[in-house]
């Protein structure tokens, strides 16, 4: 509480305040950013000058990509103050969908399609248990993490599906050349544009202010005329669609789908990126610039530890350890707030 | 004062003497160089308007905030080193505050031990707590005993509760902040009672309240805040409500009740027609019309269902019968959502839990409504956003930094504004307002009055639910009494008075007045 004390200030124009309130928004919004930076600095310099160069940086942004496209729609959910435990599960049945797919001579152009639909229709499926029936969001997605996954292996056998011609594999593999040594690859592409368009959702339109609405006091947004029931399966939807997004990606990458394996872990992924950017986990509070900040920070702990020759075991003790230290340091970042 | 031969001959010495107390936070002077002494046996009532710098004082005296450098704490003249609510606790120092700080799902002597268990071999032992905090509960004279679950007593119990706790940890200053908030008046007496009893017993009570005639009722010294500064004491003797009012405000506040609004008469013709509403269970069938212009005041006490009618009539609750016609047309509304389609706007008694968005700036609460209307393809018009929050800032004179700000660190009576804001830019023909100026200062009540004033002057239906018997007469052109669920009358003009009222909604004798 006791924070250094400033001297009263003359009562400034609103103006004034007004940008003083914008930059402390900018200043909440960078959040992690600075941490970011100065983990990457270290990285590079103990890690023999090898992190920040254009070859490695390309793979960080690869690596980062599918999660941040999750976690773009895990953020659109957490900002309502809901959960989605199932985009791991989904992701993997969505892959196991557009694999089979376009291993289909005649309709074998309709993968990506299938993709993001079966993505959608558990998002939806998601949404209608929750908006609907108003089970709470923890339950619901814990039950669909453990279906949807059982659905993904009863795809394919239970066996890996593999498409060494798959029609789509150019987003996992190229990018736009930028220098003859920095390629910025597609998925890097994909991801910053989800996190583009959830800008402007959350930013510009009236969704956006509903779901934001929604998180900060679900009762007063009901009492405001807001359709919460739509506006959660649109997160839902959202959240699916995208995890729908994610297995194009990945199978894009892979070639090759497996129901048991892929995906799994990613829905905690994508929780730890939404919440190192600095979103409340009740909801209401919370940017998509803080979410991709936190995405790139996962992966660069990823590939940073591997650079510098820290062991898996280890890399799991370290990034964990990571995640909390960084939101303890938020916490102590921010000021005081006065009620 | 009339009380003045029950309260006891005090120490006269202060148990409590802060003086030069100042807190400064980044921007903000919030106390300059204020005093403040409370004795045992009386009751000191601190007065201010919102934003006077009441919270903040008892803040500092909880060891919640640490008061700038300079100023010093005495008690029993002796310096005290707070700024820990521990300490604060050690010192002998309780706040009762409007949001009870319970555990709801534990029993009242768990609630009252808390922190502070006793053990038997390591293990909780709850007979020795119950007995501990049997006598307490017999002297405050609890109609429950120590078993019982905290959440299952009445908001006014739990309130004991509170008070046992705070006995239990020997406090010997007792702050009480607006503690009738949600009591009804019967509750209200008995909370009057315990507190004189409280006072005999030789405790110093610190009393926070808005309402003039409770003051009036139980103070023995008034002190004032103003605008985070000290503007004086009463003593007894020389305490009146005009007073009080001209020292909290700095003004005078004549005519402040009084209806402006002779040249605006409501017309003949019907806005609202409610028939026969009902929720099968908390109101039962209710008939009424609102005509245009017309401020319809909803009187009884706490639980009458008054604010169940509100919300039928809102689509916030399912109601199992009746109509409601809008203008003569039926509606049919379901949700609030509809009714906010078709023209009824609802304020709730309750801003910050049902209303507004603390989180979200001023510009974001008060634009709520109408972001539909104003988009372009569900793509925000913030311009026109901009526009209209400036725009209701200065018609309703929101008091903010700017319209970027949070809503949650504004002063109750600003909030209120913002959340009526938000009503009135939807354009409404019916908007009902259910205890408007709850938590609200003087100067800011007055305010509001003058809103309601302009609104029918505009020809909208108006109807105004209130506990403030003087708000409730001030107001209204009409008045519809409520007991248990049902209207038990109507009065009119002169007939709108204190006595009436209370006859009809206490039950006693209404015919004869109702006619």
């Amino acid at each position: 509480m006791s924070s250094t004390l400033t001297p009263a200030a003359l009562p400034t124009p609103s103006q004034q305040i007004g940008a003083r309130e914008r930059t402390r928004s900018i200043l909440q919004a960078a959040g992690m950013l600075p941490v970011l930076i100065l983990i990457a600095l270290g990285f590079h310099f103990f890690g023999g000058h090898r992190f920040l160069t254009g070859q490695n940086l390309s793979i960080v942004a690869q690596q980062a990509s599918i999660n941040t496209v999750l976690a773009s729609g895990m953020t659109f959910v957490i900002l309502t103050g809901g959960i989605d435990l199932s985009v791991g599960s989904t992701l993997a049945f969505a892959a196991m969908c557009g694999l089979s797919v376009s291993l289909l001579p005649s309709v074998g152009w309709l993968a990506v399609p299938a993709c993001l639909g079966a993505g959608l229709l558990i998002g939806l499926f998601n949404g209608v248990l929750i908006a609907g029936i108003k089970i709470p969001p923890f339950i619901v997605t814990l039950g669909t993490l453990t279906a949807v996954r059982g659905l993904a292996r009863l795809m394919g056998g239970d066996r890996t599906i593999f498409n060494p011609d798959l029609s789509f594999a150019w987003i996992g593999n190229d990018g736009i050349a930028v220098t003859s040594t920095l390629t910025i690859p597609w998925l890097a592409v994909i991801a910053l544009a989800v996190v583009a368009a959830s800008w402007f959702i959350l930013r510009r339109t009236v969704l956006g202010v509903h779901i934001y609405a929604i998180g900060g006091n679900p009762a007063a947004a009901r009492l405001a005329g807001i359709r919460v029931g739509a506006v959660l399966l649109f997160v839902y939807a959202a959240s699916g669609f995208l995890a729908g997004l994610g297995s194009v990606m990945s199978s894009a990458r892979l070639y090759a789908a497996n129901g048991l394996q892929l995906g799994q872990s990613y829905e905690l992924d994508a929780i730890a990126a939404v919440i190192l950017g600095g979103t409340s986990f009740v909801g209401g509070v919370g940017s998509i610039w803080g979410t991709l900040v936190g995405a790139l920070m996962i992966a660069v702990l990823t590939n940073g530890l591997i650079l510098i020759g820290v062991s898996d075991i280890w890399q799991f003790i370290v990034k964990g350890l990571v995640i909390i230290i960084a939101v303890a340091l938020d916490r102590f970042r921010q000021p005081a707030t006065r009620t | 004062m009339p009380h003045s031969e029950d309260s006891q001959v005090h120490d006269p010495r202060p148990i409590l003497e802060m003086s030069g107390i100042s807190k400064t936070f980044p921007g903000v002077k919030a106390l300059r160089d204020v005093s403040l002494q409370a004795y045992g046996g009386e009751i000191l009532a601190l007065m201010g308007e919102n934003g006077a710098g009441k919270s903040t004082l008892m803040k500092i005296l909880s060891g919640a905030y640490t008061a700038d450098p300079g100023g010093e704490i005495r008690i029993h003249g002796e310096l005290a080193r707070m700024g820990s609510p521990s300490a604060a606790r050690e010192a002998g120092i309780a706040i009762i505050y409007q949001e009870l700080a319970l555990a709801p799902n534990l029993t009242v002597s768990e609630n009252i031990h808390l922190g502070a268990e006793i053990r038997r071999a390591g293990m909780i032992n709850r007979a020795a707590m119950d007995d501990a905090c049997r006598p307490l509960l017999q002297r405050l004279g609890t109609p429950f005993g120590p078993e019982a679950i905290v959440g299952s007593l009445s908001v006014a119990e739990q309130q004991l509760v509170e008070i046992a706790r705070a006995l239990h940890r020997k406090a010997r200053i007792l702050v009480l902040d607006e503690p009738t908030t949600a009591l009804s008046n019967r509750e209200t007496e008995q909370l009057f009672k315990l507190i004189r009893q409280l006072r005999a017993e030789g405790i110093a009570l610190i009393y926070i309240s808005h309402r003039m005639a409770e003051v009036d009722e139980l103070a023995d010294r008034v002190s004032v805040l103003r605008d985070g500064a000290y503007v004086g004491t009463l003593e007894k003797g020389e305490l009146s409500s005009a007073q009080i009012v001209r020292m909290m405000v700095g003004r005078d506040l004549s005519g402040f009740y009084v209806k402006d609004r002779s040249h605006a008469q409501p017309e003949e013709e019907a806005v609202l027609e409610v028939d026969g509403l009902t929720d099968g269970a908390r109101v039962q069938p209710v008939s009424f019309a609102l005509r245009r212009g017309e401020v319809l005041g909803i009187a009884g006490l706490v639980g009458a269902g008054r604010t169940e009618l509100a919300r039928l009539i809102y689509g916030a609750d399912v109601r199992t019968g009746g109509a409601i016609r809008l203008d003569g047309k039926a509606l049919d509304i379901r949700t609030p959502r509809d009714a906010l389609a078709a023209g009824i706007a609802y304020l709730t008694e309750d801003r910050k839990a049902l209303g507004l968005f603390l989180d979200m700036s001023c510009a974001g609460n008060l634009n709520l409504g109408v972001l539909g209307k104003d988009a372009r393809g569900g793509v925000l018009d913030r311009a026109k956003g901009r526009q209209r929050a400036t725009g209701a800032f200065s018609t309703l004179r929101v008091r903010a930094a700017s319209t970027l700000v949070n809503v949650g660190g504004l002063s109750g009576g600003n909030q209120q504004k913002v959340l009526l804001g938000r009503l009135l830019e939807t354009g409404p023909r019916v908007i009902i307002l259910d205890e408007p100026t709850r938590g609200v200062d003087i100067g800011a009540k007055s305010e509001i009055y003058r809103i309601i004033g302009e609104l029918a002057a505009k020809g909208l239906g108006i109807i105004v639910i209130s506990s403030e018997m003087p708000e409730i007469i001030g107001v209204s052109d009409r008045v519809l009494v409520m007991r248990e669920g049902v209207v038990t009358g109507e009065l009119n003009g002169s007939e709108i008075t204190q006595e009436a009222i209370m006859a009809l909604a206490a039950g006693i004798g209404p015919s004869s007045i109702a006619a």
